[in-house]
């Protein structure tokens, strides 16, 4: 059923897509030490995708890695049929690759609504000689932005702190803030880096369902970071496992679960 | 009135003026220190080499004719024109933001991560190397500059103030323009962050370098945005100090001034670099006309800044206005 490349059809009827992102025999290395070990995967449109694994199996490195935040050794990127050049991260980012951070990068001296403003930089075409020529134009564009950053924040209920300065949000909420900030872009490809860590259940709750309204209601692409395996296997279509770098299992929530290696990976075995 | 008070008041109101070129310097400062966190000890040589580079445009001086003459065995000097003092500022500067380009493609970008002592460093070696290419481009004479700002007593507030207080206050004309000026300077640099898009950009990479990657933003081409802008404030206050007391090398030393204005205003904030510019140049002025010249035998503008900026030190040490430091444990 993966292997066609028309896409599939998930068990709760969602239609997914051809191959939005595809890395082939990806290896990354810090010196010495192998963070990913030629791994390969892709990412379909539509669909949610998981990276999960123990502590340090490389997860944060792969999508670093994809995000450009990382140059791999070897390997290539593939992006929406093209291969990628490396990249700087902005660059990644102008192509509509976009990103949140596992220990929160939030403008912190800005309000959350200048923060979720921040993520339309890559839509705006006007820059400062073209704003003071066409003012009209310029306006226009300001206005269609603020709409959609307006749409965004309503969509994730964080309304009433719009106008509040990030720094003085509690931990979930910077969490959501910096997921509209994502999500104003209108990304090709949102990539969440644990964006479930440190929270409490309900607030895990959330955020498992504003995932899943986003996919749903924008058709987002999501490849997501996590090492909690409860949270994942509910949410995600298809699930890649790494550990120690390399990729020890891929395939649905069910053919994952069932996997020895991963259930070695996460319970632990004896080697002998 | 008694005599006294009048005479406080003039003071003030001097102070006031010499405070807003103080402001000026400290601006470019702060400009970059926010954006980059590097503390730019360049930035009053980058006011000398605007003014420097504006007078021999103006002049049409060959630059480098010493070294091309020496070379060559020609005898060049002047182009024989004059350029008129508008088309002289924006050619300057286009040679600042060419010079905001090189430093951050030959300098700061490869020292992308490195700490702030090292970058500070990096600074200082622009700050000598500027001053000898200055010396090199245009000489080492005093220049006169005149780009046509009025200069002279403001005989309107003499007449003003001596019918009131039957004392004519000595207010510089210059002076008033320069207020005019640098208030424009603010005000358009806090509209150009507030409201463009280039601004938000600016904003974003000054709170935190991987969300602005994230959210697409190049951090090189703010980086010489902002070295730009700090170029353009540069050349503003060359112009002004240049306009009142001639071109000159120690020009740069108003770099130091800046200093304790930084240590009041904070280092982050564009209004703190202003109100510290003021604070400083009214205490010095003040201080001077009170203390100083009965008791002190005078001269005590030399060091009064630095005083006050140490007592600041021990009691406020984020200044004013400057972000205040809170360390989790």
């Amino acid at each position: 059923m993966l292997d066609d490349s028309e896409g599939y059809v998930t068990t709760d009827g969602r239609k997914i897509g051809g191959v939005v992102m595809e890395m082939k025999n990806i290896t990354l290395r810090f010196g010495g030490v192998v963070a990913i070990k030629d791994i390969s995967f892709d990412i379909r449109e539509g669909e949610i995708r998981a990276i999960i694994g123990p502590n340090g199996a490389g997860k944060s490195s792969m999508l670093n890695v994809i995000s450009g935040f990382y140059v791999p050794q070897e390997g290539e990127v593939w992006f929406r049929g093209a291969k990628r050049p490396p990249m700087k991260p902005y660059e990644v980012a102008r192509q509509g690759i976009a990103r949140t951070f596992q220990n929160i990068a939030l403008f912190e001296g800005m309000t959350v609504l200048d923060n979720v403003m921040t993520g339309r930089l890559t839509q705006m075409s006007q820059n400062i000689f073209t704003q003071a020529l066409w003012k009209g134009k310029a306006e226009k564009e300001e206005v269609e932005n603020r709409e959609m950053a307006e749409k965004i924040i309503d969509f994730l209920e964080i309304q009433r702190i719009r106008k509040t300065p990030v720094s003085r949000l509690p931990y979930g909420l910077k969490k959501r803030v910096e997921l509209a900030r994502a999500l104003v872009a209108e990304p090709k490809l949102l990539l969440l880096d644990e964006p479930m860590a440190g929270m409490n259940v309900e607030e895990k709750e959330d955020m498992s369902r504003f995932i899943l309204d986003v996919n749903d209601e924008f058709g987002t692409t999501i490849a997501l970071i996590e090492h909690d395996m409860g949270v994942v296997m509910d949410l995600s279509d298809r699930v890649v496992v790494m550990d120690y770098g390399k990729k020890i299992g891929d395939g649905t929530p069910d053919e994952v679960r069932r996997n020895q290696d991963v259930i070695d990976a996460y319970l632990g075995v004896a080697h002998d | 009135m008694p005599e006294q008070l009048i005479f406080a008041m003039e003071v003030t109101l001097n102070g006031l003026m010499a405070g807003v070129l103080y402001a000026l310097v400290a601006l470019g400062f702060v400009l970059i220190f926010k954006a980059s966190g590097i503390f730019n000890f360049a930035q009053g040589v980058m006011a000398l080499f605007a003014a420097m580079t504006l007078v021999g445009i103006m002049d049409g001086q060959v630059p480098f004719s010493h070294l091309i003459n020496a070379i060559f065995g020609t005898d060049l000097h002047h182009f024989g024109w004059h350029i008129p003092a508008l088309l002289a500022i924006v050619l300057t500067t286009g040679v600042m933001v060419g010079l905001a380009w090189c430093v951050q493609q030959f300098v700061m970008r490869h020292l992308v991560n490195q700490p702030p002592i090292i970058l500070f460093m990096a600074t200082i070696g622009l700050a000598y190397f500027l001053e000898g290419l200055s010396d090199l481009m245009w000489g080492s004479e005093i220049k006169n500059l005149d780009v046509g700002l009025p200069q002279g007593i403001n005989l309107w507030i003499d007449e003003v103030t001596f019918n009131i207080f039957g004392y004519g206050f000595f207010i510089d004309n210059l002076d008033i323009v320069a207020t005019i000026i640098a208030a424009l300077l603010v005000v358009s640099l806090m509209a150009f962050s507030q409201y463009t898009k280039e601004g938000r950009a600016m904003r974003a990479v000054a709170d935190d370098h991987q969300a602005a990657l994230s959210v697409g933003i190049s951090l090189n081409f703010i980086w010489v945005l902002v070295w730009s802008l700090a170029g353009f404030v540069a050349l503003v206050a060359g112009i002004m100090w240049g306009t009142k007391s001639g071109v000159q090398f120690s020009l740069s030393l108003i770099a130091l001034k800046a200093l304790p204005v930084l240590m009041l205003g904070g280092f982050t904030s564009i209004p703190g670099a202003i109100v510290g510019g003021l604070i400083i140049g009214v205490g010095e002025q003040l201080f001077e006309f009170a203390i100083g010249a009965p008791y002190f035998g005078g001269a005590t503008q030399n060091w009064f800044a630095y005083v006050l900026a140490l007592i600041f030190l021990v009691f406020r040490p984020q200044g004013l206005f400057g972000e205040k430091i809170i360390e989790r444990v």
